[in-house]
């Protein structure tokens, strides 16, 4: 299926976001994600279900002020 | 010095880790002012963001996630959920911007995701003008912090409404607050604390210096000064002048 990661369009083959995460090669990392908008912890993206067209998000640790 | 959230601080200098000329530099600044706090963001993983969380933890001060660019609420509390998992910190500061150009922040907004978060357990900074009323109900929303600007981010202007931090100040005796964006020169921290401010946080002031480590050097004793100054109970101004020198004895000459 396809789905926007990042504001990219990307193939993947798993059925749930933890999957997508490790075939993206961020199952390990040290990040947050959301999925059309909502935040979506950690402990849930094993049973969270990917869609045709879904809207994630994969945000890290960045400079700010 | 007044807690944040139960945390006490070393230093009332709260530093950002934006715009370093490099990481390096950042972290000489960060050992320079001796801050005791660092600001973060969250922003799309493109590859830097795992060794840049590694260096923040090197630096050994506390951790203050922003909702920076957030012009929604929702946006806001999202971007604050996905940041106290990845910093392991309920510390959150809350920034709504409600227009482009000064960066102010939407008091509405602000309100909103302030009762949100406080309810969700959240440890609310939210970044706010100096309006007393905001302040008031953002404290009626559970915010036991408050961080009026003194200038919009990244104009290095100074406290632009002084009249309006005082009185800010002295209405809300008990609540810590931080003086947040648009300090540009060390005595404009200096003044923020021996205003009776508890902190103030900045950053483009010392990492787009010449030399950002002898800035940050800068604000580190600027604070110490002022914050020396505050306990040590400062003279009243006047407007006449009152001889220093003691007049009985002087000479007839």
């Amino acid at each position: 299926m396809r789905i926007e990661v990042n504001g990219d369009m990307h193939e993947v083959t798993g059925a749930t976001l933890a999957d997508a995460l490790d075939q993206l090669g961020w199952g390990k990392a040290k990040v947050a994600t959301a999925l059309n908008g909502e935040f979506v912890p950690a402990s849930a993206r094993a049973e969270q279900v990917l869609r045709d067209g879904d809207r994630l998000e994969v945000l890290a640790p960045m400079q700010g002020g | 010095m007044r807690d944040f959230y139960g945390v006490t601080l070393d230093s009332p200098l709260m530093l950002g880790t934006a715009q370093y000329p490099s990481p390096a530099v950042m972290a000489a600044a960060f050992r320079a002012s001796g801050a005791s706090v660092a600001t973060v963001s969250l922003r799309r993983e493109t590859g830097g963001g795992q060794a840049f969380w590694q260096m923040i933890k090197g630096l050994g001060v506390h951790v203050l996630p922003n909702t920076a660019g957030c012009y929604s609420a929702r946006e806001a509390i999202t971007t604050a959920r996905m940041a106290r998992e990845v910093f392991e910190t309920n510390w959150i500061k809350l920034e709504v911007i409600g227009h482009a150009d000064t960066l102010q922040p939407d008091p509405f907004g602000t309100l909103e995701a302030a009762e949100t978060l406080s309810a969700e357990g959240f440890e609310v900074f939210p970044y706010m003008t100096e309006d007393q009323v905001l302040a008031q109900r953002l404290v009626d929303a559970g915010c036991r912090v408050l961080m009026p600007w003194g200038a919009p981010i990244g104009s290095g202007l100074g406290l632009n409404n002084r009249y309006g931090l005082r009185t800010l100040r002295a209405a809300f005796p008990d609540i810590p607050m931080v003086v947040d964006a648009g300090i540009g020169l060390p005595s404009h921290a200096a003044d923020a604390i021996e205003m009776g401010f508890d902190a103030v946080l900045l950053n483009t002031a010392v990492a787009q210096a010449s030399d950002p480590v002898a800035m940050a050097e800068g604000f580190g004793l600027a604070v110490r000064g002022g914050a020396l100054a505050q306990r040590a109970g400062p003279m009243a101004p006047r407007d006449m002048a009152v001889p220093s020198t003691p007049v009985i004895g002087k000479a007839w000459l």
